[in-house]
């Protein structure tokens, strides 16, 4: 697999012995093992999306999980950013809805400060 | 002073003119707010070198805002679009209220780059509506929160195309196809990656599109192989059905202003024929960021414009 972490994409083996033990070859960096045991185990990535804002200066307001979550469950991400409303004054780095999905110290963050 | 264009590039140079002790700093900028294209660019990517951090173009973007927000050297014009320069350095500019003129004693222009468009690459066909370069479609959907189209197909796999695959997808697009006439990606392998594989979209190297079909509206493309020197092998043709055509193959640097100016502009690049980093042919005129060349990443855009406000400043004290 290619590694996402930073710009490079070292090519990553990603293997596990018969006690289920993995190891990742391939990485020049610890990110890239921590990210290879991850992906081959349990897929994470960044949602990154934005929400239309009432009585603002600016129409659209960026947003992103603060910490990865499941890859699978982006399309679910999408419908309950969907949902959340902006109507008043934010500031970069706010949070907008705490346990994102569910998921315990995971939360929906402004991106960007608008009035 | 007087820096043109309040993106990536202009805000790193007004700060680190103003820290080498330029005094008076005007920071233009055509948009109603400050940060450029970060301001479109949610996704993240940013900051890895500069901030040892994961982030956002728009935070990236605030970190500089909000330094600007509280320096007194600065003084930020938004709603501010250049329409001419003199070899004088005198500016004319557009406010909503009316025309003013200044005249830089150091000039900085950061305006960045303008996309190339279906024009500018041989696509016969008709003229649909439907077709957007990528930077485009990236303002309509994160700025306007429109949604260009339903069926997409994009033309280049650079990283501005890519990008586009993912946020179309996610918004509940169907992405058909990324096609790349040469045989490598152009854009970030992490690109090709998260934006790509992840959502099981089809990338088609050494294939181009033919030509677009549709009457009012996109309504599909045909796409065929072609060898390494790009000659075309028609037997291949196959045709996609699809409403939207994304534009993806390279920018360039916005620089009739300095050539008004009688700036040295390399006709190739249309960027200014330089000796050293940032220099132009005019002395006291430094061009930095995306218009100075086209950057990777936008921590090194940060960096060099950051060495041009300190050219400037220098500038200013040598030159009183």
């Amino acid at each position: 697999m290619i590694c996402i972490e930073c710009p490079k994409g070292c090519q990553l083996t990603v293997s596990s012995n018969e006690k289920g033990e993995i190891s990742v070859q391939g990485n020049e960096c610890k990110k890239g093992a921590r990210y290879g045991i991850e992906e081959a185990t349990h897929p994470v990535r960044i949602l990154t999306s934005t929400i239309r804002t009432s009585g603002l200066s600016v129409a659209m307001l960026p947003v992103r999980t603060d910490k990865a979550i499941p890859k699978s469950r982006l399309f679910e991400g999408m419908e309950e950013i969907r949902l959340i409303q902006v109507n008043k004054p934010v500031q970069a780095g706010e949070i907008l809805k705490p346990n994102f999905l569910g998921i315990e110290g995971v939360n929906l963050i402004a991106t960007r400060s608008i009035e | 002073m007087v820096i043109v264009g309040g993106g990536p590039a202009g805000m790193a140079a007004a700060l680190s003119a103003a820290e080498a002790g330029g005094k008076s700093i005007l920071l233009l900028e055509r948009a109603p707010f400050l940060g450029g294209i970060l301001n479109q660019c949610i996704h993240t990517g940013f900051g890895l070198e500069y901030f040892g951090k994961v982030l956002t173009g728009p935070e990236y973007a605030q970190f500089f805002i909000d330094r600007i927000g509280v320096n007194r050297q600065i003084e930020v014009s938004c709603r501010s679009f250049v329409v001419d320069l003199t070899s004088n350095k005198e500016l004319t500019y557009l406010k909503p209220n009316g025309v003013e003129t200044v005249r830089a004693k150091a000039l900085i222009m950061a305006t960045g780059c303008r996309e190339k468009t279906r024009e500018m690459i041989p696509i016969s066909g008709t003229r649909p509506a439907g077709i957007f370069p990528a930077g485009l479609a990236q303002q309509l959907i994160n700025m306007e929160g429109m949604m260009p189209g339903k069926e997409v197909v994009i033309i280049g796999s650079g990283d501005i195309g890519l990008i586009m695959a993912r946020r179309f997808t996610l918004e509940g697009a169907r992405v058909k196809a990324v096609i790349e006439i040469e045989s490598t990606t152009k854009g970030l392998t992490r690109n090709v990656v998260q934006c790509l594989h992840d959502f099981d979209i089809p990338l088609y190297f050494n294939h181009k599109v033919k030509k677009i079909f549709g009457k009012d509206r996109v309504e599909k493309v045909r796409v065929m192989r072609v060898n390494a020197d790009f000659s075309e092998l028609p037997e291949s043709a196959f045709d996609i059905e699809c409403d939207t055509v994304l534009i993806s193959v390279g920018l360039i640097p916005e620089n009739e202003l300095i050539e008004m100016a009688g700036v040295k502009i390399d006709r190739k690049t249309n960027t200014p024929v330089s000796s050293e980093l940032n220099l132009t042919s005019i002395p006291g005129l430094f061009v930095c960021g995306n218009s100075y060349k086209v950057y990777d990443l936008v921590d090194k855009v940060t960096q060099d414009s950051e060495k041009a406000g300190q050219m400037a400043a220098e500038y200013l004290l040598k030159n009183k």
